[in-house]
């Protein structure tokens, strides 16, 4: 049974990544990055890991994508088709990307993973208290710069939005 | 783990997810559709860290933890990249990578 629900969230993800990055049609292309990142979550689901879902389908296909369809609806009309790519570069762009995954998928395929038998379900409470320790392995430190790292985008994103036009000072 | 479906297949899996993002980051010629492809790059690298922390050491949660960084900081990075490419439509009237050249200085 799981067996059969990864194969088709693979499917549903790897055909809805193509069209994304291949519709010409920018709309579009951003509701199938949607299907593609609550794929993802479903891939979460179906290794026991609830939280990075949840933080999966809230962040990604909550916040990033309206984010990417007010930027779309704000720049370009909702019909506009984007210019079409030249052949040429589409064929390198393909020969490259198919070289670069032949050799990831060589060397996954011959590299011995220890894989281990054991399973231990995944408390949300074990990640929390992982993050806000101090000890040996403790991530608090991290934790901490990422907030602070927040706080400095988010000043940031609202100073260079608003950002003055070109034209009135020429 | 996922019963009867081995690491290799994740792992190629998050693979070919990956070098579709990159041909997309290639082919692309919208500002916006490129950071797109972007996410799917680091979007396939965060369930390599989750399935890898899963497959080979399942009593530990780094893998979560990494993968939870990962996030905060492509929703940092997106929401940066789209303030300034928001802007630069303000600028030059085009969110065109062959228009972009204000940003030269």
């Amino acid at each position: 049974m799981e067996t059969i629900i990864f194969y088709i969230l693979a499917a549903i993800i790897i055909l809805f990544a193509v069209a994304s990055v291949t519709s010409r049609k920018i709309l579009r292309a951003v509701i199938y990055l949607l299907f593609v990142l609550i794929g993802i979550a479903g891939l979460y689901f179906l290794v026991d890991y609830n939280f990075l879902a949840a933080i999966q389908l809230t962040v990604y296909g909550g916040g990033i994508i309206v984010l990417f369809i007010f930027a779309v609806l704000l720049i370009h009309h909702v019909e506009l088709e984007l210019e079409k790519t030249a052949l040429k570069k589409k064929l390198i762009a393909g020969a490259l990307s198919a070289a670069g995954l032949a050799v990831t998928l060589w060397a996954i395929s011959t590299y011995p993973f220890p894989v281990t038998d054991t399973y231990t379900s995944v408390e949300v409470a074990d990640i929390g208290l992982l993050l806000l320790s101090y000890e040996d392995g403790g991530f608090i430190l991290p934790f901490e710069v990422i907030s602070v790292l927040l706080v400095a985008v988010m000043i940031g994103a609202i100073v260079i939005a608003k950002g003055k036009k070109l034209t009135e000072n020429n | 783990m996922i019963a009867g479906i081995s690491i290799y297949d994740i792992l190629t899996l998050t693979s070919i997810l990956f070098f579709i993002g990159v041909y997309g980051f290639f082919t692309r010629e919208n500002l916006i559709t490129v950071l797109m492809s972007v996410e799917l790059i680091l979007n396939a690298s965060a369930v390599n860290f989750v399935l890898i922390n899963t497959y080979l050491y399942p009593d530990l949660l780094q893998g979560a933890v990494f993968s939870i960084f990962i996030i905060a900081l492509a929703a940092a990075e997106t929401a940066l990249a789209i303030a300034i490419i928001i802007n630069l439509y303000k600028l030059i009237y085009s969110v065109e990578v062959k228009d972009t050249e204000t940003m030269k200085y």
